[in-house]
This record gives C-alpha cells, sequence and structure tokens, in this order.
C-alpha cells in the first residue's frame, strides 16, 4: 500500500504520520490510540465518532486522515485539562447521563463545540447540537441536564476547568436537586 | 426508604463513570494485539438454498489470508446461540456453519486475514453455487400445507414440530375461557400485529479471541452472558470448557442482542485454525441482518366483561415468529403470556401461542421479552372496553388490577420453558403508580378538555400499565466473591455482566452498605470466567435482585468475619460492634473504634488470614415490578405526523439502590419504547432482504426526537429483594407503545393496531373516519 505524511495537531500535539491515502481519520485514530473514537456505524449517522476539527465536530469515519492535514483535532482524551475533568465530563457523571459510555466521548465533544461558542444555550439548542449523537441507553434527558449543568460552569470560569472540583460540584447544581 | 441507610438510595457517580467519560480504553475493541487476524463471515443472499458447490482455493491463495472455513472443515454441533441456562429451552438447531442457508445472512463461510480489506476480498473469491428452495417470508405462510420444511435436517433437537415449522407451541389456559365469555356482557376481540424492531446498541457485536500461553481460548467480547458463552463455546468447538475463558469489558449496549452466543463460536473455530489472534466485529449493516431482533407476532385477544368493568374471561392467541432459527423461541413466547395476562384478576384466561420458523433474520431476546408485543395488544383492548362501557381507562384499570397478595398460576405453567413457580405479589405499588402518573400528566382536566382542535392539530392522552419480573423463579442465580484488602479497601468479585446499565455501581452500593464503607472502598470486577465466580448473566431483569442478592449475603459474610477481629482487637464482644462509616464502631457510646483499614492489617499481619467470603443466592420467585405510563400526543391532521407531547413514567421496582440510575433506565426504555411505537421497523424486500439496515433508513429516535419525560420512582419493600430491591430495567419498555396508540385514539377517534404507527397509516384512517378538519371541509 502506498504511503503518505500527514501532518496534524491532536490534543495540542503535534504529529505526523504515516498513512495511506484512503485511510478514514477514525482508523487512524484508534490505530494511533485514541480508543475514545468510537465506530458505530461507519457512515456518518451515529455520532459515535465524532471529534472536533478545528473547533467543529465532525464524524471522523466521513472524513479521511489525509483530510486533517494541518488541522487541529479534538479527542475526548485531549478534553481533561491538567487531570482536571471538564465541566461537561463532570456533569456527565453528577447528572447520570453515562450508561454504557459508548456515545459518550463523541456526545461530549459535540456539547463541547457548542458551549464554547455559546455558552448560554437553551435546552433546544443543546437538543440540536447533540441530534448528531445517537444514544440508545438513556433517552436522552440527562445528557440534555448535564449540558444546561456545564452551561452554567463554562459562564462563570470559561471552559479550562480551573476551578476546584468541590466548587463545580456544587455549581453544578444550580437548578436541580 | 431508610434515612438510616447511607450508600444504598443514594443518587453516586457510577464507579466505572470516570474512564468512560475520558475515553480510557475500556471496551473490547480498545487493545492493541500484535498479529491480530480480522474475521469476516460471508453472508447467504439467498433467504433459502442448499450448496451444491463451495471453492474456496482462490480466497486461501490471496496472500495475507490466513484460514477460510466452510460446513466442511467444523464440527456439526446442534445447539442453539440462546445464552440461557442449561438445559437451554430453546431449540438446538443451529450449526456453527452448514450447507443449507436459512435466511439472507446466514453464514456460508468465514474468513481471518491480515486486514479488513483483504478479509473482504477473500469472501469475493470464494465460489459458491446454490440450490435455491422456496423460501418463507410471511408468518402466516409458514404452517401453510406444503410450505417448504425450513428445517428438514436430522439432527436439530427440541424443535416442536419441524415439519410443520413449528418451532415452540404453548396452550394454558385457567378456568374455562368460553364460560367466561358466556357470562360477560361485553366480549371484544381484536388482532394486532407487531413488527421487527433492532435492538440497535452503539457498539455493535464484537468478540477478539486469542489462545494464551497455556493454549487456552480467550474470547474477549461483548456478551452479556460471559458464563453460558463459554459452555456453549466449548460444546460447539468440542474442547473442554477448562480451556476456554470469556472477558467482558465495558459493553456498548445490548438490550438483550447480546444474551447470545453470537460471534464467539466463529472467532474461536478461526483461531483453533490459525492459531493467530482474530477479531470479528459486526458491521452496523451485519448487525441488522445478522444479528437479532424483536419477534414479531400476530396477537388476537378476546376479552370479555361485565357491565360493571369486571373481566370475566381474556383469551390470547399469537402466532410469532422467530426467523430462521428457534432462539428464544419459547421463552419469550411464554412471556407474552406469563407476564401480561395476569396483570389483570380474570377468572378464566387462555393463552395458545405457535412460533413459527420464516426465512427471516433471526429473532432473540430484546429488553421486554416479549411483554412489548403483548401489553400492545392487552392494553390497546382495554382502553377499547372502557370506552365501550363509558368508564374512564384509569378506572377500569384499578377495578382489575393484581393486588397486593394475589398469587398469579398462570406463571407457574408458563415457566421457563418448563413448569414455573407460582408469582406472589408481595408488594404493589400499581395503585400508586396510576395515581401519580395521573396527576403528572394532569389526566382528570385533560380527559375532560381534550380532544382539543388547534387547527389542525389535534391532542389527546392515554394511559397504559405493565408488569415484568426480576429474575427466572427458580432458574437465575448469581454468586459473589468479596476479598478484603490491607487498605481496607473491598474486591467485590461478580459474575454479573454490567453491560452498560450500572450494574457494578448498584452492586458495590449493596456491598458497600452491607460493610459499613463509602462506594469508593469498592473495586468491582464483573463478568470474567476465570477470575469471577457464576453468574447467569444480564437478562431477566434479574442482577439487582439476584446477583444483588449474592452480594449481600457474601457482603454479611465479610462482616461477620470483620466483626470477630474486631471483637479481638477492641476486647468488645461481638453483638456490641457494628460496621459504619469506614470502621468498626461500638453501638453503645463508649466511643471505640477501629478503621477499616487499621483492622485489615490488623487482620493479613498479625491474624495472618485473608478476609474473603463467596456465597451464591437465588429466589424461588419472581417478584414483578410495575408500571404505570401516560402518554400526552399531537396529531396533524394534515400531515399525519404524530408527536409524543410528553410521556410519564410512574414505576415501582421496590427499593431504588441508585435512583439517578433507575431513572435513567427507565428513561431510556422510554426513547425505545416510542420508536418501537412510531418509526422502527427492520423492513424485508421480496427476497428477505432487510432493506434498510442502516440508521438513516431505520429511524431511532435523536435528543431532538424526544418528547418531555417524567419519571416518577414509586418505592415499594419487596421482601424477597435485597434492601427491598426489585427492578426497573426492562419494566417501562412496556407501556409506551399502547400509552400512544391509546392517546392517539383519544386526539383522533381511530385505533391503530399495528406498529409502528406511521404517518402513512395515520392519514388514510382519518380520511376513512372523515374527520372534519378546518382545511378539507
Amino acid at each position: 500500500m502506498k504511503t503518505m505524511q500527514v501532518c496534524l495537531n491532536v490534543n495540542g500535539e503535534s504529529k505526523e504520520w504515516s498513512i495511506a491515502p484512503g485511510d478514514l481519520l477514525l482508523d487512524v485514530l484508534r490505530r494511533e490510540g485514541y480508543f475514545g473514537v468510537k465506530r458505530g456505524c461507519e457512515a456518518g449517522e451515529c455520532g459515535s465518532c465524532t471529534v472536533l476539527v478545528n473547533g467543529k465536530p465532525i464524524n471522523s469515519c466521513l472524513m479521511f486522515a489525509a483530510q486533517a492535514e494541518g488541522r487541529e483535532v479534538l479527542t475526548i482524551e485531549g478534553v481533561e485539562q491538567g487531570g482536571k475533568l471538564d465541566p461537561l465530563q463532570e456533569a456527565f457523571l453528577e447528572y447520570g447521563a453515562v450508561q454504557c459510555g459508548y456515545c459518550t466521548p463523541g456526545m461530549i465533544l459535540s456539547a463541547k463545540a457548542l458551549l464554547v461558542k455559546h455558552p448560554d444555550p437553551t435546552e433546544a439548542e443543546v437538543r440540536d447540537a447533540l441530534a448528531g449523537n445517537f444514544c440508545r441507553c438513556t433517552g436522552y434527558l440527562k445528557p440534555v441536564e448535564a449540558v444546561l449543568a456545564a452551561a452554567r460552569i463554562y459562564r462563570q470560569v470559561g471552559p479550562s476547568g480551573a476551578r476546584p472540583r468541590a466548587k463545580h460540584r456544587s455549581a453544578l447544581h444550580g437548578k436541580k436537586r | 426508604m431508610n434515612a438510616n441507610r447511607s450508600v444504598v438510595g443514594k443518587n453516586l457517580r457510577k464507579l466505572d463513570g470516570f474512564k468512560l467519560v475520558t475515553g480510557r480504553p475500556a471496551f473490547t475493541d480498545d487493545i492493541h494485539i500484535p498479529g491480530l487476524l480480522y474475521g469476516k463471515i460471508l453472508p447467504s443472499p439467498h433467504a433459502h438454498a442448499r450448496i451444491k458447490r463451495i471453492d474456496t482455493r482462490k480466497a486461501k491463495e490471496l496472500r495475507g489470508v490466513h484460514a477460510v472455513l466452510t460446513y466442511k472443515d467444523v464440527p456439526r454441533v446442534p445447539h442453539t446461540t440462546a445464552g440461557q441456562s442449561w438445559p437451554e429451552p430453546s431449540p438446538y438447531d443451529t450449526y456453527l456453519l452448514d450447507s443449507k442457508m436459512r435466511f439472507v445472512g446466514d453464514r456460508v463461510a468465514a474468513v481471518a486475514a491480515e486486514s479488513r480489506a483483504i478479509a473482504e476480498e477473500a469472501l469475493r473469491l470464494i465460489e459458491v453455487e446454490y440450490e435455491i428452495l422456496p423460501s418463507i417470508l410471511e408468518i402466516e405462510q409458514a404452517m401453510a400445507d406444503g410450505a417448504p420444511v425450513i428445517h428438514d435436517e436430522p439432527d436439530s433437537t427440541g424443535i416442536h414440530d419441524a415439519q410443520t415449522n413449528l418451532a415452540g407451541y404453548i396452550l394454558r389456559e385457567i378456568g374455562n375461557v368460553e364460560d367466561g365469555f358466556r357470562e360477560s356482557d361485553l366480549v371484544v376481540e381484536r388482532e394486532f400485529r407487531t413488527q421487527r424492531q433492532q435492538h440497535c446498541p452503539l457498539e455493535p457485536h464484537i468478540t477478539i479471541s486469542w489462545l494464551d500461553s497455556d493454549d487456552r481460548l480467550v474470547i474477549r467480547s461483548s456478551t452479556q452472558v460471559p458464563y453460558h458463552t463459554r459452555r456453549q463455546v466449548a460444546m460447539i468447538l468440542q474442547i473442554s470448557v477448562q480451556r476456554v475463558h470469556v472477558v467482558k469489558p465495558r459493553i456498548g449496549g445490548g438490550f438483550g442482542g447480546k444474551q447470545e452466543m453470537l460471534l464467539e463460536d466463529i472467532c474461536g473455530a478461526l483461531v483453533l485454525a490459525t492459531r493467530r489472534p482474530v477479531k470479528i466485529e459486526y458491521t452496523r449493516e451485519e448487525e441488522f441482518y445478522m444479528a437479532r431482533s424483536r419477534h414479531p407476532q400476530i396477537l388476537n385477544i378476546k376479552m370479555g366483561v361485565k357491565r360493571d368493568g369486571t373481566l370475566m374471561a381474556n383469551k390470547m392467541t399469537v402466532l410469532a415468529t422467530t426467523g430462521a432459527y428457534g432462539s428464544h423461541a419459547n421463552t419469550v413466547q411464554g412471556n407474552t403470556g406469563s407476564k401480561v395476562l395476569p396483570l389483570y384478576r380474570t377468572p378464566n384466561m387462555r393463552f395458545e401461542c405457535h412460533v413459527v420458523y420464516t426465512n427471516t433474520p433471526v429473532a432473540g431476546a430484546f429488553r421486554g421479552y416479549g411483554c412489548p408485543q403483548g401489553f400492545f395488544a392487552q392494553e390497546s383492548v382495554i382502553d377499547e372496553i372502557a370506552q365501550e362501557l363509558g368508564m374512564d381507562p384509569v378506572e377500569l384499570r384499578k377495578k382489575n388490577m393484581i393486588r397486593l397478595g394475589d398469587i398469579d398460576d398462570l406463571s407457574a405453567q408458563l415457566g421457563e420453558g418448563r413448569k414455573g413457580l407460582p408469582r406472589h405479589v408481595r408488594s404493589c405499588g400499581l395503585p400508586e403508580c396510576l395515581e401519580r402518573g395521573a396527576a403528572a400528566i394532569e389526566w382528570a382536566v385533560k380527559r375532560q378538555t381534550l380532544p382539543q382542535t388547534t387547527g389542525h392539530l389535534r391532542r389527546g392522552v392515554g394511559v397504559a400499565c405493565s408488569m415484568q419480573g426480576s429474575g427466572i423463579a427458580g432458574v437465575d442465580w448469581a454468586s459473589a466473591l468479596l476479598k478484603l484488602n490491607e487498605d481496607g479497601s473491598f474486591n467485590l468479585q461478580v459474575g454479573a455482566a454490567d453491560l452498560g446499565t450500572g450494574a457494578d455501581t448498584v452492586l458495590g452500593q449493596i456491598a458497600a452498605e452491607t460493610l459499613g464503607v463509602t462506594l469508593d472502598k469498592m473495586i468491582v470486577c464483573s463478568g470474567d470466567t476465570d477470575f469471577t465466580p457464576f453468574d447467569v448473566g444480564a437478562y431477566a431483569s434479574s442482577t439487582t435482585i439476584i446477583s444483588g442478592g449474592a452480594v449481600k449475603k457474601a457482603s454479611e459474610k465479610v462482616r461477620d468475619h470483620l466483626l470477630r477481629i474486631a471483637s479481638k482487637m477492641l476486647d468488645i464482644p461481638v453483638d456490641n460492634l457494628t460496621c459504619r462509616d469506614n470502621q468498626v464502631v461500638t453501638k453503645c457510646e463508649c466511643e471505640k473504634s477501629v478503621s477499616m483499614e487499621d483492622l485489615a492489617h490488623y487482620a493479613m499481619y498479625k491474624e495472618k488470614v485473608q478476609v474473603m467470603e463467596n456465597a451464591s443466592h437465588w429466589n424461588t420467585d419472581s417478584p414483578p415490578p410495575f408500571c404505570a405510563q401516560f402518554a400526552e400526543v399531537e396529531v396533524d391532521t394534515e400531515t399525519g405526523q404524530i408527536r409524543v407531547v410528553h410521556l410519564v413514567t410512574a414505576v415501582d421496582l421496590g427499593v431504588a439502590i441508585n435512583p439517578m440510575q433507575a431513572e435513567g433506565q427507565s428513561e431510556g426504555a422510554v426513547a425505545q419504547s416510542l420508536g418501537y411505537a412510531l418509526t422502527e421497523e427492520m423492513v424485508l424486500d421480496a427476497s428477505g432482504r432487510v432493506i434498510n439496515p442502516s440508521f438513516l433508513d431505520y429511524k431511532m429516535l435523536s435528543a431532538k426526537d424526544m418528547p418531555k419525560l417524567t419519571t416518577i420512582l414509586v418505592e415499594t419493600e419487596e421482601p424477597l429483594g435485597p434492601y427491598g430491591a426489585k427492578s426497573v430495567s426492562e419494566i417501562p419498555i412496556n407501556a409506551p407503545a399502547p400509552a400512544v396508540a391509546n392517546a392517539i385514539y383519544h386526539a383522533i377517534g381511530v385505533r391503530f393496531r399495528r406498529l409502528p404507527i406511521r404517518p402513512e397509516d395515520v392519514l388514510p384512517a382519518l380520511r376513512e373516519k372523515e374527520l372534519p378538519s378546518p382545511q378539507r371541509s
């Protein structure tokens, strides 16, 4: 198989990988150990393989790895900062939004793309942002609640998750429980 | 319910949550194995055919191909793929590879190659000549005179009557329904049809297998039934159970579709043939063709009532298809009778069911296990009777529903493929479910003010009830092993298979509560046949009550041992000690205590004893959870579009060990049932091929499609459950579909008796009814 080089940035680190021209970004990321990128349908329909490319959620099963040349890719592995969970990750745990967890990375990344741009979304806007991420376990209620709760933190402290966890937890419960 | 509890009943975070939200490698495929081969199965293009000639030479010669297997290369061992306790009540009608194809997607051959692309190329190089046989696609054709015989092989066993394609047959009667109809003032008889629904776990079936350094077959698999799989694979591959090690990592959802030994046998065969590690995973398309689905049924219901609403007779006659193989054929359909009819006290009940083979994709276990079909039919007819009698549908249900103290004999007659045990109702919150659910949807007001017409939109509300079981009485059993570590933490080893349900967390909570420690002291390992003790697996709503029962017993034994050691350390009689707040403390106020950590250290290095206990558990009964569900819908009379506005679930689950997780189970079940009601259907063409094997064409509900959900946990204290728990994983999937159908009737006065209820069904029905609409009249 003919190979080519691709240079990209993954989770803040520069990478140069040998790939085949037809390799999908999904397959290359998993091959390189980013197992949080999940294979669910390989047809751009389920959203399990969602990653952010230059901040925008895309189905990595629909993108050639070669197309990621020079771009910034964020996978779930890069969402945690300095050992601290992102407010979205905290909220997903706190609100019981994770069941089997297979769709969770994609859902968190879709939500992150929304909140970074728009930290004060309505419930309808959250549902819109998650519409490309199928979940067969939760019925979506708890994931939506979790995103709305995380949005409160994003508005207070930004997406970096810089505050201590205890404060986060109380802030998460601004509305519910 | 009990304020003194510090772990049970709390909304604690999932124990495995951290690794899931951070995307740590945790699932079957999240592993790199050197030398891994890619396995692929050649599916039959024909619904019914015999292989006349199969030539694998070209495929074998392809560079990178390590094995090509056909029926000529493997042992022929009749078995069932259903992951059930031995002896499985499903017919042994399936073979690892066979010369006869019985549905589009049946296994022709299997290859193992160095890459997926090579494996796919190898499949194309296998030359097969088929003798195409006449096929049966329609359920009613299966038993017709002269119908082709799907299982004409001589070596299958357990088929009710192979010559008439009858996989299973059930007939049970209590009292005499004909007498009951004669004593009735009103008799309603209706026919219902339900479709093929697919589980659609986000993680498709996947198995990775290899030979370890002791030449044992390791099977890392996305399964709900590690122990049954070990037994079945050993039998099929004709190796000893001792040589098989099944490992269940995190599972990306199963919903019954993984209560099935589906890929493990063929993957293991490829490993034995190549002596290399092999992975087989279904693509999403293959998941629709080659995995399992909910049994389609045609149900005839005839119910008789007195003028005052007293039910006199309930007769359900079912024709179901199991597809090409009889996985779960008898037991799913048995459940349609045993869990549905007894919801209402009726002196005369009759359940008859024919389960037939057709040349269609194989049905199997699916959350609800026969109940969603049965409750759709029964709860629709109950609604119709209420309408005929001029009674409120809630009141009619209250009048007839099963009550605390009742003993139901139908369930005894319809056991798990054999005579079962009578069901005693020792806890029942159904009246409260109906009351609180009705209040949440504003039933009294809306039944009066609706149907409301806003232009072309019409709204209505509907109700439906259901029950389920908690484990299979006298069959399901589980064990747990609990070990103390020197820092006061515990290893909880359970055969139970957390498939994303939160079982590890719930079982950890039961252990932590019993031991007086916090949940973070629990290291839970589940579903590994080498390192955890036996459990039947995750199905039949059994894990919390059966596996949880074993965990509680093992924890009590460990606690007793801890107290004996603490008694020595503190010089205080055991009777005066208790476990609390990660320590052993005196019950009275003399304030002596020893931390669990110090106690553990003492036990290990002074006493030189490993505190470790094992316990097993089973129940003689299957305590039913109960549920009342209410739907508010809006029907667009111009487009036929049905929008569910609000869905209320009030569920009696016993005590909720983790209420947040219990709500999540319920909400997910409701989403699957709303799909069942309105959008989800595997459609076959005239050749038996699934024409919509993708998420684009098979419509599950997304975050945008879901209505407002209200979940009410109605807690009761179940004497047979650990800390009073029953179950919650299946029951809320039963009644949303009939609640929606009943709400549609309330809105537009049309009854739909076929699922899913699609806009293209609604519009003609409205036209037929000549509903005056502002635009059209």
